[in-house]
C-alpha cells in the first residue's frame, strides 16, 4: 500500500485532484448512477480515486475497443465476459482474477457461482460480477391467454396450442424484433439448449466450430423455420424493431400474445405502458422440446456484467479493492432499489424492496435454480463468430437460408 | 482555349498569359492541397497499407501480403454487396436526376411561388441523414407507422423494409429524398447560365416548350448533368447511415451494401486488415466510375456550353 502510495505520487500531474486515479470505463444507461454511487463511497477512503467514465451504449464496444489498444486505456473496464474479452485476455490485457476470488472469503461466497462460471474463459476468471442478472424470460399478455383459456406454454405441445390458437384469432403469437438480429439469437439459443443440452454450445464457446455440426444445431434451425413458416412471428417480424419499440409495443398493445426477452423487458414495459406491465405482463421460463435432452431450469442470457482490471493499471491492489466493494450489501441494496436482481448470493433477503418483488423473487429463484447459464452467443463468441452468426440467424429468419445451409455456414465460419 | 472574355482583355492592365485568365498561379492552391493531403490522401495511404495487413485493432498490425485480396475476390459476400451497391446506385440515379433536372429548371424560372416553393423543397437536405432515416423508420412501421394505413390504397405491402426488393429500394428512396434538393441547386444554377438568347431565337424560329427544353436546356445542361451525377453515383457508393439505421443489412444480407459490409467487417467483426481491402475496392470502383462518367460526358476536354457564342 505504500509502494502504491509511493508510486502514485509520481506520473499523476495532469489530475486536477494531485492523487493518483483509476480510470473505469462503464456501459452509460440508467444504472449508472449505482456504480457512480459505488465510486464516491469508495473515494472516501481510498487514497487512489476511481474515475468513472460513462460510455453511452452504443458507441460502448468501440471505444472499449480503440482505448485498449492506445496508452489511454482504461484501468477497470464493464464487460459481458466471455468471448467479450477474448481478445483482450489474449492480448494479455485482462488481470487475471481466479487466485484473488478463490483466497478471497468475500468475493469466493459473495456470489451466485452460476454467475462467475458463466463470465470465466477456459476455467480462468478474469470478472467480478457488477450488475444485475439479465435471463431471458417468455413474457406473455395476462389477458389474451385469459379469454382464451390458455395457460402459459410448458412443453412444446402447450406452445403449437397457443400459437394456432392466437393465429385464429388474428393475434401475432410472438412479438419478435427481427430488424435487430439479436432478439432471434434468443430463440436460437433456447432451442438448442432445450434439445441437446448446454454441452453443444459450451463446445462451440471452446473454440471447436464443428459443434456447429451437432445434429441439435441443425434441429433447432429447423424447429426455427417451422415455427416461421408456421406464422409464429406473424408476416413482418423482418421489418420490426426491438430497440424502437416495436416488438414491445405489439405485446402491450395486445396485438401479438408472447415476448420472448431479456428480463429487462419488464422495465422496458415499465417504461411504455406501465398499466400493462403492471397488470397483463406475465412471465415464464422457456418450454420444454419433445425430444430435447436439455434441462427445462437452464437459462440463457447475460448472467450479469463484469467489471476487468487492466494488466497495465499502476494501482492494481487498489483496483481490486474497488471490485470488492461489488459484493458489499450496500451495493446490492442499490441495485435491488433500481429494479436490477444482484447476483449476490444474499441477494434473496433484500428482493422484497425490489419495485416488484414477484418478478424480483421468480426471476432470482430461476438463476439460483438453474443447472446451466448460458451466455447470449453473441457475447460468449469472439467478434469473428459473433458478427457471422448473427448475419446467418437473421437470413435464416427471412427464409433467405435453410438450416442445413445454416449448418453449413457457421461451421466454415473461422 | 479561345475562352478569353473580351472584357478581361479591355481591364487587362498586368498581362495575364492566354489560357491562364483569372487562374492563380498554383501557390493559392497549397492550403486545400495540403489540408486535402493531410485529411484525405495519409488516411487512404493507410487504409491501403492495412488491407495488406492482418490487424485486429488491439495488436499491431500483421502484414499478410495479398490475403485480403485474394479473399477479398473470392468472398460471395463481397461479389453481392458490391452488386448491391450498384442496383442502389443505378437506382438512385435514375430515380433522383429526372426529378431534380425538371425541379432545378422550373425553380430557375421567374414563377411568382418560385422562392417560397424552392425554400419548402430544400428542407429534407437540412436534416441530418439520421434524423431521416429515424423518421422514415417510424413511419414505415409494418404495425404502427403510417404506412399500415396508407400503403393499402397503393397497393404496398407494409412489410415494406422486410422484403428484399422493397428494403433496397426503400434505402433508395430515402437517400433520394434527402439529397434531391441539393442537386435540384445545382440544376437550378446550371439552368439560370443558359443565355436567354438562346431561347428567345427558338421562340422566334417557332419552337415551343417542349422543344426547347430538349434542344436548349438539356443541351446546355450536359455539363451540370456530368456533374450532378458524378455526385449522385459517389454518394450512393457511399451510402451508410441510412442502411445503419434503417435495415441494418437486412433482411438477411439484402441491404448489405459495400459501405455497410465495411463497416460490419471492421467494427464489428474486428477484422479492420480485411475492411481495409473492402474500403480501398469501394474507392477504386467509386473513382473508375466517376472518371468513366466524366470521359463518355465529354467533361474531360472542358468544352464550354457557351463555346461559339
Amino acid at each position: 500500500m505504500v509502494m502504491a502510495g509511493l508510486l502514485a505520487g509520481c506520473g499523476s500531474g495532469s489530475d486536477s485532484g494531485g492523487g493518483a486515479t483509476l480510470t473505469a470505463y462503464v456501459y452509460g444507461d440508467d444504472a449508472v448512477k449505482i456504480q457512480e454511487a459505488a465510486v464516491k463511497e469508495f473515494n472516501k477512503t481510498s487514497d487512489v480515486k476511481v474515475k468513472l467514465v460513462s460510455v453511452p451504449g452504443t458507441d460502448y464496444v468501440n471505444k472499449l475497443r480503440s482505448a485498449m489498444g492506445s496508452p489511454s486505456a482504461p484501468d477497470i473496464f464493464y464487460n459481458w465476459g466471455g468471448g467479450s474479452i477474448k481478445p483482450y485476455v489474449d492480448a494479455k490485457q485482462v488481470v487475471d482474477l481466479t487466485s484473488t476470488i478463490k483466497n478471497d472469503p468475500t468475493l469466493k461466497d459473495g456470489f451466485l457461482p452460476s454467475i462467475v462460471a458463466a463470465g470465466s474463459l477456459d476455467g480462468k476468471m478474469y470478472g467480478i460480477p457488477m450488475r444485475g442478472m439479465q435471463p431471458v424470460m417468455l413474457f406473455y399478455n395476462k389477458t389474451l391467454f385469459a379469454e382464451h383459456r390458455l395457460q402459459p406454454p410448458k412443453t412444446w405441445e402447450d406452445m403449437q396450442k397457443a400459437i394456432t390458437t392466437f393465429k385464429g384469432k388474428d393475434i401475432t403469437p410472438f412479438a419478435l424484433g427481427g430488424s435487430d438480429k439479436w432478439p432471434e439469437l434468443m430463440w436460437m439459443e433456447y432451442l438448442l439448449d432445450r434439445i441437446g443440452g448446454p454441452e453443444v454450445f459450451r463446445r462451440i464457446q471452446g473454440g471447436d466450430s464443428s459443434g456447429w455440426g451437432d445434429p441439435a444445431v441443425l434441429k433447432s434451425a429447423q424447429a426455427v423455420k417451422e415455427l416461421v413458416d408456421g406464422g409464429a412471428f406473424g408476416k413482418n417480424f423482418n421489418s420490426v424493431d426491438y430497440g424502437n419499440g416495436g416488438a414491445p409495443t405489439l405485446l402491450n398493445k395486445g396485438k401479438a400474445a408472447m415476448h420472448l426477452m431479456g428480463s429487462w423487458e419488464y422495465s422496458t414495459q415499465l417504461g411504455k405502458a406501465p398499466e400493462f406491465a403492471k397488470k397483463d405482463l406475465g412471465w415464464t421460463a422457456f418450454p420444454t422440446v419433445a425430444g430435447g435432452v436439455g434441462d427445462a431450469a437452464d437459462v440463457v442470457g447475460n448472467p450479469t456484467n463484469y467489471w476487468s482490471v487492466n494488466t497495465r493499471t499502476k494501482h492494481k491492489d487498489e483496483a481490486i479493492a474497488f471490485l470488492k466493494t461489488m459484493a458489499a450489501t450496500s451495493y446490492s441494496k442499490a441495485l435491488v432499489d433500481n429494479g436490477d436482481i444482484p447476483t449476490t448470493a444474499n441477494a434473496a433477503s433484500m428482493l422484497d424492496s425490489s419495485p416488484n418483488p414477484q418478478f424480483a423473487h421468480d426471476q432470482y429463484t430461476m438463476v439460483q435454480n438453474a443447472p446451466s447459464f448460458t451466455l447470449s452467443w453473441d457475447q460468449a463468441l469472439e467478434s469473428q463468430i459473433a458478427t457471422p452468426l448473427l448475419t446467418e440467424i437473421s437470413k435464416l429468419f427471412a427464409g433467405k437460408s435453410t438450416p442445413a445451409q445454416f449448418v453449413a455456414a457457421m461451421k466454415a465460419v473461422k | 482555349m479561345s475562352h478569353v472574355s473580351p472584357y478581361t482583355k479591355v481591364r487587362g492592365g498586368r498581362r495575364a498569359a492566354v489560357g491562364n485568365v483569372g487562374r492563380p498561379p498554383v501557390g493559392w492552391a497549397l492550403p486545400g492541397i495540403l489540408f486535402f493531403a493531410v485529411f484525405a490522401i495519409v488516411p487512404l495511404a493507410i487504409a491501403v497499407y492495412l488491407s495488406f495487413c492482418h490487424w485486429d485493432g488491439l495488436n499491431s498490425p500483421t502484414p499478410v501480403g495479398v490475403d485480403n485480396w485474394t479473399r477479398l475476390f473470392k468472398d460471395p459476400e463481397f461479389r453481392q454487396a458490391a452488386w448491391l451497391s450498384l442496383l442502389l446506385t443505378t437506382v438512385s440515379w435514375a430515380f433522383q436526376t429526372p426529378v431534380a433536372l425538371l425541379l432545378g429548371v422550373w425553380a430557375a424560372g421567374r414563377q411568382r411561388s418560385r422562392t417560397f416553393l424552392s425554400a419548402v423543397f430544400f428542407i429534407p437536405l437540412l436534416l441530418s441523414t439520421t434524423a431521416i432515416a429515424m423518421l422514415f423508420h417510424a413511419l414505415l412501421d409494418p404495425n404502427f407507422g403510417v404506412i399500415k394505413q396508407i400503403g393499402p390504397w397503393f397497393g404496398i405491402d407494409p412489410n415494406l423494409m422486410g422484403s428484399s426488393t422493397g428494403a433496397l429500394l426503400t434505402v433508395a428512396f430515402v437517400g433520394g429524398w434527402q439529397f434531391m434538393p441539393f442537386h435540384t441547386l445545382i440544376y437550378q444554377g446550371g439552368a439560370r447560365q443558359i443565355p436567354e438568347v438562346l431561347y428567345q431565337a427558338a421562340a422566334i424560329d417557332g419552337a415551343g416548350m417542349l422543344r426547347q427544353f430538349f434542344h436548349i436546356t438539356l443541351p446546355q445542361l450536359r455539363n451540370t448533368i456530368t456533374t450532378s451525377s458524378v455526385l449522385m453515383i459517389v454518394g450512393s457508393l457511399t451510402y451508410f447511415d441510412t442502411v445503419l439505421i434503417m435495415t441494418k443489412g437486412g433482411p438477411g444480407t439484402d441491404t448489405t451494401i459495400l459501405p455497410y459490409l465495411m463497416y460490419r467487417t471492421g467494427f464489428q467483426t474486428y477484422d479492420l486488415g480485411y475492411a481495409a481491402a473492402i474500403a480501398t475496392a469501394l474507392v477504386i470502383v467509386a473513382t473508375g466510375l466517376s472518371l468513366i462518367l466524366v470521359r463518355f460526358s465529354g467533361f474531360g476536354s472542358m468544352r464550354s456550353t457557351r463555346e461559339g457564342m
